[in-house]
């Protein structure tokens, strides 16, 4: 069945007032709300059911090695990058195809960016203190959150680039179309920078 | 329809990676059937080591290798493979892709006058990931240590340290809920958004409201899963201690390679958050399927149909809030074990409503006693018995004696074998003619339903007295207990049930690809029945209908006062219907 055979693909309907994509992008957030939502619960249950003192106790700010300086900046990363993606939406809006991929190509800079630090000054940082998952259940679940986060950091990355790259192809058959899958591509990625807010302060602050 | 200006799409874009909705349901059907298949005959394996504990087994003994069976008596970790494996195909290959994969995926779209799902490609890559997942599971069997051997609720610590074909069982479980995910996503979006004009919500069939808030349930609660396998992968491929606590001794060895500080009740929690909404995954569609064929073989409109809806959403609201009632004997708490009783008798209540509802419907009904109708009869009363005996187990002072007895076994299985396994076979038989535009044989099914209605009872009855007299449900020879021994003749018949009732499925197999040849042919709606689906052609072509249809009324519409026929279809004008032929 072709897209355009199937109501609603690119018009939205007039009582729910989504197309399609945009209802089933809403509805595959709902489930990642209750993927992440499954982690934040099993950190709530660690911390709560860790011990006062020994071994297994939950570390104390110094312990954990985390620096709220280089998350912040992340934090600051990723909001910028979400403020980039409304801008690449609202370029297409209007019609700026140039524009608005230039945004999208900021969005994909600044992610690989937060990867990178991420990576580089965090992850390889830990690893060379010989801080790993199995050290503690709190770096079990700092590691297990982060990393499910960075990896749908990525496949943001992806899907941006594919719409800067072959996707691209959309705009010219169809303006409305393409805009409206950048419209599902930033519903995810708020989602995505969203999660990040939540992180932050859990694992660096509390 | 556009598909006329389309060149014929070649074999592999036709019938293996297609698009289609009908085709993706077809395919899940065979898949999932196969499955169910063989979690059966799994199953039948394990009841010759139940009945005759030690011997070597018959015939097919030695087929299993010296691994697994060495002399043709089956080792205990076998039994555990199959036992685990046995409960995680039945629901996760079998029932719930036929419900939500086949049925939903074939008929839904056609109840809704819908050509075809909202994201036919994700319905595509849906059934792929589901293919992938029955693979890497089928696959485990073979890996050194065998599969997945803790259970299918893969408690920790247990399945934290068990061999390798646990690690494959959480790859699988991640295939297998991502395409549910993937599936729940665009059974959403189909059902809201791609309706026909005139199908309001209230004018939608039962069958498509249960797929509805199935398709919710799947949608919120298996992520949860999804994040405890993630976790259970990273404590056995990570070193990480989420289900591992300190101190812990295996085999009585002191573990202290682990960091632990977690706990194995984090599993349950994150694995019963999803499992029991599950449950209602499980039977949501089956009563679907029984509403359908039970309103068409009246010849009435069902009974409090918008109870039933509000009870059905209702239901999955409570399917949330209930899954501690699983883990009353792990010492959480009185005040946590009296919420989630409260919660869980609470949860009854919709569940009777649907019943009974569907029980009243038969009131002064012109019964027409076909195959699916006979099955649909069948499952009312077998899923009674099965809710029913749920009730002592939802109470924390009846469940100290009954938890993980046969007692837990009878009761799930009397609702998912002989409520919605039948519940699935009176679908099969109702919609065939649809999908194949040929009649299964009748006499067949007779032949099919009354000695599975028999033998089935004899597989699940006796166990509610196994579990009352406390054999363990876990329990590889349950003889070595002077308790399990005094009920071992139990074991015996309900085993000979099981074999018989394999069987008995013989007449369903060969009526069930012979009838797609050499079936009676039959018109566009053989059932004389109102939805959408039996407007469309036999079987429906590309795109479904020749021209969309309008819908004019509800979907019950039978025996109305006045109408030239016994049944209005949803499509035809009232004017049309009471038109004096």
């Amino acid at each position: 069945m072709s897209a355009e055979v199937l109501p609603y693909t690119i018009k939205p309907h007039p009582v729910t007032g989504l197309y399609n994509g945009k209802f089933g992008v809403w509805l595959f957030l709902a489930s990642e709300v209750m993927l992440f939502g499954a982690l934040f619960s099993t950190y709530i249950f660690l911390r709560i059911g860790a011990p006062e003192t020994g071994p297994a106790a939950w570390p104390s700010g110094e312990e954990t090695h985390l620096s709220w300086k280089i998350g912040g900046l992340n934090t600051l990363i990723l909001i910028l990058s979400s403020v980039t993606m409304v801008l690449a939406w609202v370029q297409f809006k209007m019609d700026n195809f140039g524009k608005g991929r230039l945004y999208l190509a900021i969005t994909a800079i600044l992610a690989i960016a937060f990867v990178a630090i991420k990576f580089k000054f965090e992850y390889a940082h830990k690893f060379h203190m010989d801080i790993v998952p199995s050290t503690s259940v709190f770096f079990a679940i700092y590691y297990t959150m982060t990393g499910l986060h960075a990896l749908h950091i990525i496949g943001g990355v992806v899907v941006i680039c594919y719409f800067i790259g072959p996707g691209a192809k959309l705009w010219d058959q169809n303006r409305e179309y393409y805009t409206n899958r950048i419209e599902c591509t930033g519903l995810y990625w708020h989602f995505v920078d969203l999660v990040w807010i939540f992180l932050f302060p859990i694992l660096y602050l509390l | 329809m556009s598909g006329d200006h389309h060149h014929e799409p070649s074999f592999i874009r036709k019938y293996v990676f297609s698009v289609d909705h009908k085709v993706i349901g077809v395919q899940y059907g065979i898949t999932a059937l196969s499955f169910l298949f063989l979690g059966f005959c799994l199953m039948m394996l394990m009841r010759w080591q139940l009945a005759y504990p030690g011997e070597k087994m018959p015939y097919i003994g030695n087929i299993f290798g010296e691994a697994a069976m060495p002399g043709g008596v089956m080792l205990p970790e076998f039994y555990n493979s199959l036992g685990a494996m046995h409960g995680t195909i039945m629901i996760f290959l079998g029932v719930v892709p036929l419900l939500v994969g086949a049925f939903g995926n074939y008929v839904m779209p056609l109840q809704i006058g819908a050509p075809d799902m909202a994201f036919p490609k994700l319905n595509m890559m849906s059934y792929w990931v589901y293919f992938v997942g029955g693979v890497v599971m089928i696959t485990s069997f073979f890996v050194p240590g065998g599969a997945a051997n803790s259970g299918w609720t893969s408690y920790p610590p247990l399945s934290d340290i068990a061999t390798a074909g646990q690690t494959w069982w959480l790859f699988g479980m991640v295939c297998l809920i991502t395409s549910s995910l993937l599936g729940s996503v665009n059974f959403i979006v189909t059902i809201i958004q791609l309706r026909v004009e005139g199908l309001t919500m209230f004018r939608l069939p039962f069958f498509v409201w249960a797929q509805l808030i199935t398709s919710f349930l799947l949608l919120l609660a298996f992520p949860p899963l999804e994040a405890a396998g993630v976790l259970q992968l990273m404590d056995r491929l990570a070193g990480t201690s989420f289900f591992l606590p300190e101190g812990l001794v295996v085999s009585g060895v002191l573990q202290t390679q682990i960091s632990g500080g977690g706990s194995p009740l984090l599993w349950q929690h994150l694995f019963w958050f999803l499992a029991h909404p599950e449950v209602y995954v499980l039977i949501l569609p089956a009563l679907g399927i029984v509403a359908e064929v039970i309103a068409n073989n009246t010849r009435k409109p069902l009974w409090g149909y918008r109870a039933m809806i509000y009870s059905t959403i209702f239901l999955g609201f409570m399917s949330f809030i209930v899954w501690a009632h699983h883990m009353f004997m792990t010492g959480m708490g009185t005040k946590i074990s009296a919420f989630f009783a409260t919660t869980t008798m609470i949860i009854s209540i919709p569940s009777v409503v649907i019943l009974t509802a569907l029980v009243i419907s038969l009131y002064q009904g012109a019964i027409r006693f076909t195959v699916p109708m006979l099955f649909a009869l069948a499952f009312l009363p077998m899923f009674a018995i099965g809710g029913l005996t749920g009730l002592p187990l939802g109470l924390p002072a009846a469940d100290i004696h009954l938890h993980d007895t046969y007692y837990v076994i009878g009761h799930f299985h009397y609702v998912v074998a002989p409520g919605t396994i039948f519940a699935i076979f009176a679908g099969i038989y109702f919609w065939y003619p649809k999908v194949t535009g040929r009649m299964l044989n009748s006499t067949l099914g007779y032949i099919h339903f009354f000695f599975s209605f028999i033998f089935i009872n004899i597989v699940f009855m006796p166990m509610f007295w196994q579990g009352m007299a406390g054999v363990s449900r876990r329990l590889y020879n349950q003889t070595v207990y002077a308790h399990g021994d005094a009920v071992q003749s139990l074991t015996v018949m309900s085993s000979w049930g099981a074999w018989m009732l394999g069987l008995a499925q013989i007449p369903f197999i060969i009526n069930f690809f012979i009838s797609r040849f050499a079936g009676k042919k039959v018109s566009n709606n053989p059932w004389h029945a109102t939805t959408l689906e039996w407007l469309a052609p036999s079987p429906p072509p590309h795109g479904n209908f020749e021209t969309v249809p309008v819908v004019y009324r509800g979907p019950y519409e039978y025996s109305v006062p006045g109408a030239s026929e016994d049944f209005n279809p949803q499509h035809v004008t009232t004017e049309a219907c009471s038109s004096v032929s």
